[in-house]
């Protein structure tokens, strides 16, 4: 015999309600990082010098503004979702805990648009 | 009942390394770092986004010494972490679980991210000035 309700079987969600999102999300951008990380990697190591004429000219052209925002958004995703983990790991004082991982959230989603920002700007020539 | 001097699970302190676990908290250590080195790059783009006075001052940071030592670190971060990650997908498939094929695959990421490292700065430093 069962304990678990029926809807609750049906659902088949466990008692966290969550987790397995979180584990795809990590692996997807994961896979992601990956191919762009290699992109921006090889980027960089082939870009004629780091003066602002060459990065800005390299960076304007639409196919990099796209990845380079795409890394972005998917960068900061991973990390806020690995840190996350750490957080929950080692910090195991309740309220300390809290506000660790508000203050990361919000950290990530910061950094997130000013590199975003940062690349539209560029992108549309100002 | 005494119940202060019962036998414990190994310590970290008294746990001889293994390859297994040194290189799986090395994929946890250096995505934290990287979670930092990625405020460089945001820094960075800032600075470009921002016209050639501050990019010229964000150069000057990023090109000095200590900065650059970090950005090194950060760098054998990535490849480390783009490889032991690559290794993680692996397993995740179900692909690499018999002992020799996971010591074997963790000294190919040991090796292959310190080649990838020194490549991608030779190739950076060759690709022009600072």
């Amino acid at each position: 015999m069962s304990l678990r309700t029926p809807l609750g079987k049906a659902l088949g969600l466990g008692s966290a309600k969550d987790g397995t999102g979180h584990w795809w999300s990590q692996r997807v951008t994961a896979v992601a990082l990956a191919i762009l990380g290699l992109w921006f990697a090889i980027a960089l190591a082939s870009l004629d010098g780091f003066d602002f004429q060459t990065v800005r000219l390299w960076l304007g052209a639409p196919l990099n503004s796209i990845l380079l925002i795409i890394l972005v958004a998917t960068l900061f995703y991973h990390s806020s979702l690995g840190v996350q983990v750490v957080i929950e790991d080692y910090v195991h004082e309740d309220g300390g805990k809290v506000i660790a991982l508000v203050l990361a959230k919000f950290i990530h989603l910061f950094a997130a648009v000013v590199g975003i920002f940062a690349v539209l700007r560029i992108s549309f020539g100002a | 009942m005494a119940t202060d001097n019962r036998p414990l699970s190994p310590h970290l302190q008294v746990y001889s390394p293994q390859i297994t676990s040194v290189l799986s908290i090395l994929h946890r250590i250096t995505g934290v770092v990287m979670s930092l080195g990625a405020l460089l790059l945001a820094y960075w783009l800032l600075a470009l986004a921002s016209g050639p006075v501050a990019y010229a001052g964000a150069l000057e940071v990023l090109g000095s010494v200590p900065v650059m030592l970090i950005l090194f670190a950060v760098s054998y971060c990535f490849f480390y972490h783009l490889c032991n990650g690559l290794r993680h997908l692996a397993w995740d498939a179900g692909w690499g679980f018999e002992l020799p094929q996971v010591y074997a695959s963790g000294w190919a990421v040991v090796i292959a991210s310190l080649v990838l490292t020194l490549v991608f700065w030779v190739a950076l430093l060759a690709g022009g000035s600072s």
